[in-house]
């Protein structure tokens, strides 16, 4: 009881209650765990076997087919619901990997600044002018039918730059205040400065970065399924889209064969960006719908903070 | 001045970068993809066109160093090498011919799209909590999450066939010669039309939240404020006081934007067949057609690159910590 | 008459915060007049309420801030019955205020020049930019700045110049009142004290009012002729500085505590003394008289009941523990 009265006290968990009481991050939240319920359990929620041509082509949404079936004669709604688990993982793998590579690349030699910062600093810039589509489709055309692991890599090692900048400019704001100063002069090694007292502080733009990988990554894997880069015989929402097309879905008419991927895309996609923008409300006062007054919340802000760091 | 040296720099640097990225990849890419076109294409071409491509993609014998002495020797006589597909045309003419296209479509689209999403912005901001900032952000998160194929796809399907309202692929009706008179320019922007609005859809979002947030800090800055003490009329605040300030960091972020607005020009591009270089650079992926892949590429990154330095020019002139020295942004 | 017309003339003013657990109260029940050509001091502890309620007088009250209760008059008009194109219009002609930080109240993107045109052609539209342009050199001549650095950008200044320019825009248009909140505390000594003795001179050429808020209690008791003391959102005591000493019997406790706080140079020894304790948090106030728990003089009375509001002449006082002199009223 004690315990969970302390869990209640913590600035964390007000944080997430205050994360929870804005409509719009509760609605990104429930969005996203349903997508992520669907892909966890698709062989259990699947009605049919997503590649099983065994039922009447190009039929429109029926009761026995939600969504319809494909020009093969596959059932769309289970396709959809597998599809899931390809797009979301590689969208969030992806996600995973430009975000870690991002902190490492973007965190560490900001925080040892000097010339290593800068040699960094710039590969992190020239790689965020460098067009990143054009250069996943030259990357993965050189392999052939990319799989899901292969495309999660090329994304994530392409799209770190952004959040490399961000991840720098925030650690070179935390390298002279006080607690670090502090730390330091304690005898702290700089990995444990990094991870123990720096990175915590930045738990909010680690979850944006992670959210904005993802879309980026689900996108970009869809794209490139679409022109049919990967490896086309895995069932996601980016080869459901090139099935379809391939298929001339839509010159038939067959809208419902080539809606669900991209829907699914945009939806889960928006969800993201919903509960990133709670997340921004909640962090930058500024944003909030009803702002409590300048000056005291900026002093609250410089409070919780330091309750982070002691508690 | 000082500025325009140090974004002269990270120009020429960046474009040695993308320079070199074309030359790393195919010769260190796992399985040595080069090879195994070769091989494909043997028999199909004459050995000396075999022999040519060897040389261009490092199957010989040369050391790394010289081999990237003759590669940037070719790139500075704008010798990028011939076509397998369309051979023996050089790659240099298919980018000749298809880059204006993309540059039209892309660009457009981006001074659409990013203007009026920073205008959008910036009256959802000064009317914080109306209707508009209600709606406008809702709508966009899920506009910037669509898939450009998918969209562009149900967009050609309903006013391309189902209204008929537009043409349905390529830049112009192939009976008309290319010529600038006022009919022709008129087919072009119809063939435009639906592309376009596919690009302007899907980037508009990203620069009206961008803007939105931004204007909103600047909102709250003690500047802005003195300014409605001392009286300045709500136009004059809004523009000169709160958007000029919370323009400049949209802008420092537009080489970025633009990467996002090629890469869904090559998606969109394939879709309605639209002959720029994102079209050609999918069918030389598609065709293995590795000389023409590596031009198409390089031309989209320098591009890019461009206009990334064209808009930090602009960016010393709007913000006048950069052109009069002091602080760098 | 005339002369006793107050510039200013807030009237049991209370301004709230919206919090996600309601209203809190910055200022409370806030009463205080400035007369024409005074100078009078703000005094309190950051969190105090000083700053909300200068910017509640001058109506810039943000982020769900409100005026719950009361009113403010400026020349005898009630500054919150304007309509929005009318307050545009009155402010800055008969009230203005110095930001605290001059380091942010300058746009970075327009030149000073353009900043002061803008203050004159807003509320002067006939006024041409060559006229306009006259007046700022005008202006930067009275703040002792050389008019070559009119066409500088405020990063290009010291923030002594860029201080300086904003005192200039808030005297461009000759107001009544001229608000200060705490006008130098970004500045270094040297700096803040000849920013200080300018002030002064342009207030005695001009002629206008000004509110001077500080925490700085020998500051304000040598700039200011009265000296108006605040202490959780409520003026707990307003007297004149001439008057002002550490005697307990004629003062606020805590008037007395930031008097005896001051180096007194002139004391044969030097002896310092602070106020125990700190500021209390404005969302949980302390029962009854809210310094109660630093105070001590405080008993039983003091824990329980809010004192009553004594006043005599222009001077003002809340607390249990004074000697009510002749002639004083009890409001």
């Amino acid at each position: 009881m004690n315990r969970w009265n302390r869990v209640r006290q913590s600035v964390r968990f007000k944080t997430f209650m205050s994360f929870l009481r804005n409509p719009k991050a509760l609605t990104g939240l429930i969005l996203f765990s349903l997508f992520i319920l669907m892909a966890v359990f698709a062989p259990w929620i699947a009605p049919y076997d997503p590649q099983a041509t065994i039922f009447a082509p190009l039929e429109p949404p029926t009761w026995q087919h939600w969504l319809g079936t494909t020009g093969t004669g596959q059932d769309v709604l289970s396709q959809f619901i597998w599809g899931a688990r390809t797009s979301l993982s590689v969208g969030i793998g992806a996600g995973v990997l430009s975000t870690f590579l991002a902190v490492l690349i973007g965190m560490l030699p900001g925080y040892k600044g000097g010339w290593v910062d800068r040699v960094f600093d710039t590969i992190a810039n020239i790689f965020l002018v460098i067009p990143g589509l054009p250069l996943i489709i030259v990357i993965t055309s050189y392999i052939h039918s990319a799989g899901p692991l292969v495309i999660i890599a090329v994304i994530g090692g392409t799209g770190w730059a952004g959040g490399a900048r961000i991840f720098r400019s925030q650690a070179l704001t935390y390298v002279s205040r006080d607690f670090v100063v502090a730390a330091k002069l304690a005898g702290a090694s700089d990995l444990w400065i990094l991870f123990r007292e720096i990175l915590p502080n930045m738990l909010s733009l680690i979850i944006s970065s992670l959210m904005f990988g993802t879309i980026g990554g689900i996108l970009a894997e869809a794209g490139l399924e679409f022109l049919g880069l990967g490896n086309v015989s895995v069932i996601s929402w980016g080869t459901m889209m090139y099935w379809s097309d391939a298929g001339g879905s839509l010159l038939m008419g067959a809208w419902w064969w080539l809606v669900p991927g991209g829907l699914g895309i945009a939806i889960f996609g928006m969800s993201l960006a919903l509960m990133n923008f709670g997340i921004d409300q909640v962090t930058n006062p500024r944003l909030r719908d009803t702002a409590p007054p300048e000056k005291t919340s900026r002093r609250k802000s410089r409070k919780v903070r330091s309750d982070v760091i002691h508690g | 001045m000082r500025y325009f040296v140090q974004r002269l720099g990270f120009l020429l640097l960046s474009l040695w970068a993308a320079i070199t990225i074309n030359f790393v990849l195919p010769r260190f890419m796992p399985g040595n993809p080069a090879e195994a076109m070769i091989a494909r294409y043997q028999g199909r071409l004459s050995p000396m066109v075999l022999h040519s491509l060897e040389i261009e993609f490092g199957i010989s014998n040369q050391p790394l160093w010289v081999q990237y002495g003759a590669y940037l020797q070719n790139l500075a006589h704008g010798n990028f090498g011939l076509s397998i597909t369309y051979y023996p045309v050089p790659v240099i003419q298919i980018i000749a011919n298809s880059l204006p296209w993309t540059l039209g479509l892309a660009g457009t689209a981006t001074v659409i799209s990013s203007v009026l999403g920073v205008v959008l912005g910036i009256i959802a901001a000064w009317r914080r909590g109306g209707k508009l900032d209600t709606v406008l952000p809702l709508i966009t998160m899920f506009t910037t999450a669509l898939p450009y194929q998918w969209l562009g796809l149900l967009i050609l399907y309903v006013f391309g066939y189902l209204l008929g309202w537009f043409p349905t692929a390529h830049a112009y009706t192939a009976t008309l010669t290319p010529s600038l008179t006022p009919p022709f320019i008129g087919n072009v922007l119809v063939h435009a039309i639906l592309p376009a609005s596919t690009i302007v859809i899907t980037a508009v979002g990203g620069w009206l939240l961008g803007m939105r947030n931004n204007m909103i800090n600047t909102l709250g800055e003690d500047y802005v404020v003195f300014a409605e003490a001392k009286g300045v009329k709500d136009r004059r605040l809004m523009f000169m006081y709160a958007a000029r300030n919370a323009i400049l960091p949209s802008l420092t972020g537009f080489g970025m934007a633009l990467g996002f607005v090629v890469g869904g020009s090559v998606l969109v591009e394939t879709i309605f067949s639209y002959p720029g270089v994102g079209y050609q650079l999918v069918a030389a992926v598609q065709n293995e057609d590795y000389p023409l892949m590596q031009g198409l590429f390089l031309i989209i990154a320098v591009s890019v690159l461009l206009a990334n330095f064209i808009v930090e020019m602009l960016y010393g002139r709007v913000d006048p910590r950069v052109r009069r020295g002091g602080a760098r942004a | 008459m005339v002369e006793d017309q107050p510039v200013l003339d807030v009237r049991n003013a209370s301004i709230a915060y919206q919090t996600a657990r309601g209203p809190v109260l910055a200022a409370r029940d806030v009463s205080l007049t400035v007369y024409p050509h005074e100078i009078v001091g703000l005094i309190g502890e950051s969190g105090s309420g000083k700053s909300t309620l200068a910017y509640g007088i001058m109506r810039l009250l943000k982020n769900g801030a409100r005026l719950v209760q009361g009113e403010i008059r400026i020349l005898g008009r009630d500054v919150y019955a304007m309509q929005k194109e009318e307050l545009r219009a009155f402010r800055w002609l008969h009230m203005s205020m110095v930001f605290q930080s001059a380091m942010n109240a300058l746009n970075p993107v327009l030149t000073i020049e353009d900043q002061i045109i803008d203050t004159l052609q807003s509320h002067q539209p006939q006024m041409t930019r060559r006229e306009a342009s006259l007046r700022a050199r005008e202006l930067a001549e009275m703040v002792r700045i050389d008019a070559s650095r009119l066409s500088a950008y405020p990063h290009e200044l010291s923030g002594g110049m860029r201080q300086r320019f904003v005192i200039a825009i808030a005297i461009a248009l000759e107001p009544a009142l001229v608000i200060m909140d705490e006008p130098t505390t970004a500045l270094d000594v040297v700096v803040q004290r000849s920013i200080l003795d300018q002030i002064r001179e342009i207030q005695k050429v001009k002629g206008f009012s000004i509110l001077f808020i500080s925490h700085d209690f020998s500051l304000v008791a040598e700039f200011a002729s009265r000296i108006a003391v605040m202490y959780a959102g409520r003026i707990v005591e307003v007297s004149a500085s001439g008057l002002l000493d550490g005697d307990s019997l004629k003062h606020h406790p805590y008037t007395v505590g930031l008097w005896n706080a001051i180096p007194q140079l002139r004391a044969r020894q030097l002896t310092l003394s602070g106020i125990p304790g700190s500021p209390p948090d404005i969302q949980n106030l302390p029962s009854g008289c809210a310094f109660h728990p630093r105070c001590t003089l405080a008993d039983d009375t003091c824990r329980t009941s809010v004192p009553d509001r004594w006043s005599r002449g222009k001077s003002v006082i809340e607390c249990h523990r004074f000697e009510v002199e002749e002639g004083a009223t009890h409001e």
